[in-house]
């Protein structure tokens, strides 16, 4: 399988939302060839015809009953907030200007 | 007395309730010596000195009022900083929730509460438990206690450090991929990964939600059994919590026995990158086993091979998910907020100075093995490992009731040897992330230290799912016997701070 340029690591940086500094680029690119260059070897069973396994247990759907039950208060919930108002979470401009 | 700060667990909550000390008195010792050696060894990122001595008093007065207590009421604990404590502050070793005080506790941190163990703090781990050496903690590393320029392994050295100290008696970690049978490994003490499913993850930041398992950290088998039984059990909050009741780890314990048990050696757990003295006084466990009456046998486990490859698939995938909800919008660190940028802007800016590099490798690694083109090949494929590894297991316990391995390869690295090097970090877990894989249970627990550096090695024992009380029988009786061959637990020989 290829390795993985510097170009498509900022591209993973950009998806991933991480401002990554030209430097820290470099450096992860060639770390990050190397990590997939050695986990690449899974690939050897991709041939096999082998459920895959997503979870150790093999629930489906668990559910509980519907009732109403004391949650956290708004003021707990917006204990940790970077910045609130009216009770609500501020954030920064989601849309553009016009 | 003895000094109280050697003594276990078990011994502390019996003298406890039979009068002889208060809680406060063992707390005010634990934190006395906190105060006295934790500056070398950075164990904890934050001692709740006030909540403890609260909850102390609280089991004081509770006996005084001729309450039965539990069995570890009054019994201090470090807790890794992973799990959320009310009003307590809770950074998972990551300057993105540095500050951040939760307004709920782990369904962990509500049980020990309730069965009155007494909270000292909250202990170092590799920034949201990515890592092997707990170098990768934003608040600087945690120091071996037997070498304090060497590694505690990791990711939770900083609950490993504590015991190995003497500044608890009891811890909590979680297991992603060995992140509590490491550290006991290199440490010199017990840790045991439960059953996937056995104890609650409501309130465990999540790393890799499919491997995350918390479980107990002690020095003895029996104080690790007492604990498990606190923590372990169904929790509606998690709904991957096993509903079924909770195998007897306690009685276990207390009666250590491998006779008549037939024990299986894993074949591939030796060979290039395993250090001598590791295999050493693991085929000296083995011997030692075969003395005690089991029937050892090797087996084979052939897709163990290739487990180190799809966890570095699985893990990274998941965490780059769970990790997506830190974009600084409800808590935690917000940076670059001037008004002029976006949200998204400062969402990137923020987890660009907020994660570090370990944290940024996994999300990348993750956001590609996800990726279409890639997705079958890499995700994909590692989930038919994951089969393949569940099927060894399958085999292996069709014939044997436990497998045994060593922990590590290696004993504790110097701090730094592997900090920039991460493949070589990531072979530290080559033994403990099968089980992770398979949802099964393992225990780590000292078996002597290797000739060639004095360093604790550890012996892995592994159960099927909700077996983990064999995880106990066969661990207590190995653990009575070296102690009767060394005339005293291997702890009593790490050296003074």
């Amino acid at each position: 399988m290829p390795g993985i340029t510097r170009e498509e690591v900022a591209h993973l940086a950009r998806l991933a939302r991480l401002e990554l500094s030209a430097e820290e680029l470099d450096h992860f690119a060639g770390q990050l060839d190397d990590i997939i260059g050695a986990v690449a070897r899974v690939s050897d069973v991709a041939a096999q015809d082998v459920p895959p396994t997503s979870h150790p247990l093999p629930l489906t759907n668990v559910m509980r009953p519907d009732e109403v039950r004391q949650g956290l208060t708004p003021a707990q919930a917006l204990s940790g907030a970077p910045a609130q108002e009216q009770q609500r979470f501020k954030v920064p401009q989601i849309l553009g200007e016009e | 007395m003895a000094d109280l700060i050697r003594l276990t667990a078990a011994e502390l909550a019996a003298e406890i309730a039979a009068g002889s000390v208060s809680s406060v008195e063992v707390t005010e010792a634990h934190l006395a010596r906190v105060e006295a050696v934790d500056e070398k060894v950075h164990a904890f990122l934050h001692v709740d000195r006030e909540g403890a001595l609260a909850q102390a008093r609280a089991v004081d007065e509770r006996r005084a009022a001729g309450e039965r207590l539990g069995p570890l009421a009054g019994v201090p604990l470090a807790l890794k900083d992973i799990f959320t404590t009310e009003g307590v502050p809770t950074t998972v070793g990551s300057k993105i929730l540095q500050g951040w005080i939760p307004p709920y506790d782990a369904t962990v941190t509500r049980r020990l509460k309730e069965a009155g163990v007494v909270i000292l703090g909250k202990t170092n781990m590799d920034e949201f438990a990515m890592g092997s050496s707990t170098e990768n903690s934003a608040f600087g590393p945690t120091g071996n206690p037997w070498d304090l320029t060497r590694v505690p392994g990791g990711s939770g050295g900083g609950s490993a450090a504590s015991l190995a100290s003497f500044q608890a008696p009891l811890a909590i970690g979680t297991d992603t991929g060995g992140s509590i049978r490491q550290p006991a490994a290199v440490t010199g003490t017990v840790g045991v990964k439960p059953t996937y499913g056995g104890v609650s993850r409501y309130g465990m930041v999540a790393f890799s939600s499919s491997l995350d398992q918390g479980g107990p950290c002690a020095r003895t088998v029996l104080d690790a059994a007492l604990l498990h039984e606190v923590i372990a059990g169904h929790d509606p909050l998690d709904s991957t919590s096993i509903d079924a009741p909770v195998p007897d780890v306690v009685e276990a314990a207390r009666n250590g026995s491998v006779a008549g048990l037939r024990i299986g050696v894993v074949r591939e757990f030796r060979g290039e990158g395993y250090q001598a003295g590791v295999l050493q006084r693991f085929d000296e466990s083995v011997a030692l086993l075969r003395e005690l009456g089991a029937e050892v046998v090797e087996v084979s486990c052939p897709s163990f091979d290739l487990a180190l490859a799809a966890y570095y698939l699985i893990a990274p995938s998941e965490c780059s998910s769970n990790l997506a909800r830190f974009d600084a919008m409800r808590y935690g660190l917000r940076i670059g907020d001037d008004g002029t940028r976006s949200a998204e802007e400062v969402t990137s800016l923020t987890r660009e100075a907020g994660f570090g590099p370990e944290v940024k490798r996994r999300v990348m690694l993750g956001t590609y093995a996800l990726s279409s083109g890639y997705y079958d090949a890499y995700y994909g494929s590692a989930q038919k490992v994951r089969t393949l590894v569940a099927r060894d297991f399958e085999r292996a316990f069709a014939d044997v009731h436990v497998l045994v391995s060593p922990t590590t390869p290696t004993t504790a690295f110097p701090i730094g040897e592997r900090a920039d090097d991460p493949m070589a970090m990531y072979r530290a877990d080559l033994c403990t992330i099968p089980v992770n894989l398979a949802g099964n249970a393992a225990m780590s627990l000292p078996c002597g230290l290797a000739p060639e550096d004095g360093l604790p090695v550890g012996l892995q024992i592994i159960a099927p799912a909700m077996a983990d009380d064999r995880l106990y029988r066969v661990g207590a009786a190995v653990e009575a016997a070296f102690q009767a061959r060394w005339g005293h637990p291997i702890i009593e020989e790490v050296p003074a701070l």
